[in-house]
């Protein structure tokens, strides 16, 4: 992995002038059905955008995020339903008329142009006159760290580099709606880091409506003002990143979003009864009776007194750490909790539940 | 996802693809067509008659056509002759280089490339010294020829082979092979070769076709195989000449049918 | 690395004992000499004498005579053809051949059409010489399916101008008829490398069909489609068996007039001008072949 200056956090200018000026524009999909042959992909996607708002898409392989996405940009048609772009229905606009920036997951920057001329390319479509062109793709470039790349070509770029010249090449137009479809998957875990906050950081200061498909739920959250999780091309829920994270409506999310213990469980008179504690339920009431329940390893804590278990693995995280332990009855459970306590493989410890609301699916 | 690419114009919608293919299609099949239909003319008059199909393989006629005959064989000898040579000499030395002179890689593809730089026509200018040398080492057989054949298909054997060889983890398995105990012998018997199946069997089938399809350094040095016995009797019977032809093309397809059926299980079977 | 360290194999699969060390000096290229010797004898010395003969009469003492025969008028005349046919049938190869590969655009690769077309494009690339001048006579020929049926029904005699089919220009549809095949096999794989990605970037951007296949896929391809040019040029510039089945005498192009000087009894000293025709068909061949591999090397740079 090649390590260069501009792999660090670049130093790019703080905003644009040329690129703001659309405050972002309001996306509305109502009831988006979407059919491949026998197999339903989209089931009725009702999502609302507020300009400026950056919404991410999670969810796992198949649930029809990218779907959902390629046909708001229309390279993917739809069956049923509508999508509004500031009230304008786009149904019958083909995707080269629909004022839209798009970046792909890879291989979408043009290899046969330099990185200038790969920018320029939509305003190139748009007519615009080159003594007008150049400078705009400039400042784009420049936007996102790379305005020395002007005259390489792609092949001589990494991976990271590439995908800021495609956003650079997305924005110079200024398209009234930017569509991310998993920019970072193809790229290494520090470059992602590092490029989804540069993202976050762009979108932010030209206040450009944006979608952001992805399958990493760290990610969503991280960057996102809402996020949409979708199962079987419905979404799930759609909530701000806390809200997901602490008041999951399903098991599903709180299972896909952030780490989760799955410990056995019984519901009792509308509480969830975990290892003998009392818990609220989050989500719909459910019976009496047998369940599963989600519990954050940040809501377990290690103390002098409560619940027997012996350590079976501890990992330091840098910021924290996390800890595995093995109750009575051999089920294993995964603890978050401060870098100072340092368990060794063998300790015995004790678990104390911190009380926080849990998720629970009835088990059979 | 097809028809996403047909409305952005990436690719050609269905009336364009069937109009280019078949018109196309048509047109490569009529010399074919024409070539069948020879076969089955009588003569002059206009009729037509399966007498020159039936009276090729009667047992009455053989004598008639025994050089005929005695030239296609030539050609079968020569084809499994040079189908040795690539199997006994160019797949070792692939092999080899692959394993232990990755450097001279380059070499050898660019040895196996001259035969297309330097055609048969050429080549043959110089092989006729060579082979009245070898005629006197050899005996006058025909399947000393093989020897010239073996250059001719050393491009196709070569591209067969080498992507085979890429497309596998031979330095690994050889490694993995080794550290459990095998001699390079079991290597090659046991671990290499059955992987390199695929490739072996296209080369040794694009052999066969090559070898079966060349006239220049037969004719030019001299020597009777099946092209030069077709052109032979053409002269005298063109209605053999035409049955023949289309029996080699059917051939041909049939083997290069296989190569790509056999390309294609192979991919199958690589899922990274 | 432990690989090399290990025992050569000798092609015949006797094993050498296992050593500790590396086999000395040039003794581990060993394994190497049976195609060694084997490309020297039936490669490097044809090559070398088909080059050198031209230099040399047919005593045996050095001369450029045969050289400036090359220069001569008539041989001119004859690589002109050369060149001619080798390039209309090339440039028309390279055209319809790249239609066939846009209509197969988007094909499955495993499906039926794209292993029957590829099947038969590798069986017509390599249809060449007796067997498919025999099929073009049995098509144009005098008493061709297609001569007798363009009189019979439109009353077209095409060889009312006397019978081309046995002279250079009747080459030319045999030659298309390889080209075509041969264009296919080689240009599909630059198509299929064009990423549907630049297709839906181009839209994104605001571009249109025509954009696209102008902007992007034209560049992008251009590098492939003229190496396969070159290639298609270079395959019928040494084609000799069709012209030799059509064409049973003369030296209307280089491959025959080398037959004429090699089979000729009559004229002395003719095989050392079938050595001079050798080096210029080989002095061309090297350019072309060079162009070809100069091309390819920019195509795989961008195939990443």
């Amino acid at each position: 992995m090649t390590t260069t200056v501009t792999n660090s956090i670049p130093i790019a200018r703080a905003s644009a002038p040329s690129l703001a000026g659309n405050s972002g524009a309001q996306v509305v999909l109502s009831g988006v059905i979407k059919n491949f042959g026998a197999h339903r992909a989209l089931d009725g996607i009702d999502l609302s955008i507020k300009p400026g708002e950056l919404v991410a898409l999670l969810g796992p392989s198949g649930c029809g995020k990218t779907t959902a996405l390629r046909a708001l940009s229309g390279l993917e048609s739809i069956d049923g339903g509508s999508i509004l772009i500031d009230g304008e229905d786009v149904a019958g606009v083909p995707t080269n008329k629909r004022d839209m920036g798009m970046v792909f997951q890879s291989y979408s920057l043009f290899p046969h142009l330099t990185v200038l001329e790969n920018v320029e390319f939509g305003l190139r479509m748009r007519k615009v006159r080159v003594n007008e062109r150049q400078p705009r793709a400039v400042e784009a470039l420049e936007m996102v760290g790379l305005g020395r790349m002007a005259s390489r070509y792609a092949h001589q770029l990494s991976g990271g580099q590439q995908q800021r010249v495609a956003l650079a090449r997305a924005l110079v137009t200024r398209p009234r709606v930017l569509l991310l479809d998993e920019p970072l998957s193809a790229l290494d875990a520090k470059v992602r880091v590092q490029l989804r906050d540069e993202i976050r950081r762009i979108q932010t200061d030209l206040g450009i409506t944006t979608v952001f498909v992805t399958h990493d739920q760290e990610e969503a959250l991280a960057v996102a003002d809402r996020v949409a999780v979708m199962k079987d091309g419905a979404i799930e829920q759609i909530g701000t990143p806390e809200e997901l994270y602490t008041t999951p409506s399903s098991a599903f999310v709180a299972d896909f979003v952030g780490l989760s213990n799955r410990v056995p469980a019984v519901v009792d008179g509308g509480v969830v009864v975990v290892h003998g504690k009392k818990l609220p339920l989050l989500g719909e009431l459910l019976a009496d009776g047998n369940v599963t329940a989600y519990v954050r390893p940040e809501d377990i804590a290690l103390e002098r007194a409560g619940i027997p278990a012996t350590v079976v693995a501890s990992s330091f995280l840098g910021s924290l750490r996390r800890t595995q332990v093995r109750l009575a009855d051999d089920s294993l459970l995964s603890i978050q909790h401060d870098v100072d306590t340092r368990p060794q493989p063998g300790d015995p410890v004790f678990l104390r539940l911190k009380g926080a609301a849990v998720s629970a699916v009835p088990r059979h | 996802m097809s028809s996403n690419q047909v409305r952005i114009g990436a690719e050609p919608g269905t009336l364009a693809r069937t109009v280019i293919l078949a018109i196309v299609g048509v047109v490569f099949a009529v010399p074919i067509v024409a070539l069948i239909e020879f076969s089955f003319r009588s003569g002059l008059s206009g009729g037509y008659t399966l007498e020159h199909w039936i009276s090729l393989f009667a047992p009455e006629n053989a004598r008639t056509y025994r050089d005929l005959f005695q030239s296609i064989g030539n050609s079968f000898i020569l084809a499994v002759v040079t189908v040795a040579i690539v199997l006994v000499i160019l797949l070792p030395t692939m092999i080899l280089v692959h394993i232990q002179f990755p450097k001279l890689r380059r070499v050898l593809e660019f040895i196996c490339i001259i035969p297309i730089t330097v055609p048969a026509i050429v080549l043959v200018v110089g092989l006729a010294p060579v082979y009245s040398v070898v005629v006197k080492v050899f005996g006058g057989s025909i399947w000393t020829l093989a020897f010239a054949y073996g250059i001719t298909v050393l491009p196709y054997a070569y591209r067969s082979i080498q992507a085979n060889l890429d497309a596998i983890p031979v330095v690994t398995l050889s490694e993995a092979a080794r550290s459990l105990g095998a001699g390079w012998v079991a290597v090659l018997w046991r671990v290499l070769l059955p992987n390199l199946r695929r490739g072996v069997l296209a080369a040794s089938f694009i052999t066969v076709a090559v070898v079966l399809g060349e006239f220049t350094i037969a004719s030019l040095l001299n020597r009777r195989n099946l092209q030069t016995a077709l052109l032979q009797v053409s002269q005298s019977d063109p209605w053999v000449a035409a049955i023949l032809a289309v029996l080699a093309l059917a051939l041909a397809f049939v083997l290069l049918l296989i190569i790509g059926r056999l390309g294609s299980v192979g991919r199958n079977q690589s899922e990274k | 690395m432990t690989v090399a360290n290990a025992p050569v194999p000798i092609s015949g699969g006797v094993e050498v004992a296992p050593r500790r060390r590396p086999l000395p000096g040039l003794a581990k290229y060993l394994g190497l000499t049976p195609f060694a010797i084997y490309v020297l004898i039936f490669l490097a010395i044809p090559t070398t004498l088909a080059v050198v003969t031209g230099f040399f009469t047919e005593d045996g003492q050095f001369t450029f005579d045969n050289i400036a025969g090359l220069f001569a008028p008539n041989v001119l005349a004859t690589f002109g053809s050369s060149f001619w046919i080798s390039a209309v049938s090339a440039v028309i190869g390279a055209v319809v051949g790249a239609l066939v590969c846009y209509a197969m655009l988007g094909t499955r690769s495993e499906g039926a059409l794209r292993t029957i077309v590829d099947s038969v494009s590798s069986v017509l690339a390599q249809f060449g010489g007796v067997m498919l001048a025999f099929a073009f006579i049995a098509t144009i020929g005098v008493q061709g399916l297609i001569t007798v049926y363009l009189k019979n029904t439109f009353g077209v005699d095409i060889f009312s101008n006397g019978i081309w089919l046995y002279q250079v220009p009747g080459l030319l549809l045999p030659y298309i008829y390889f080209q075509v095949p041969l264009m296919v096999i080689t240009f599909m794989p630059a198509l299929e490398g064009l990423k549907p990605q630049w297709a839906e970037a181009n839209a994104t951007l605001g571009g249109t069909r025509f954009t696209y296949w102008t902007r992007i896929a034209a560049p992008v391809l251009a590098p492939s489609f003229f190496g396969s040019l070159l290639l298609l040029f270079a395959n019928a510039f040494s084609s000799y068996a069709t012209a030799a089945a059509l064409i049973s005498q003369g030296s209307q192009i280089v491959p025959l007039q080398i037959r004429s000087a090699l089979v000729s009894e009559t004229v002395l000293g003719r095989e050392n001008m079938a050595g001079a025709l050798a080096l210029g068909m080989i002095v061309v061949m090297v350019i072309v072949m060079w162009g070809y591999s100069v091309l390819q090397s920019k195509t795989s740079r961008w195939q990443k």
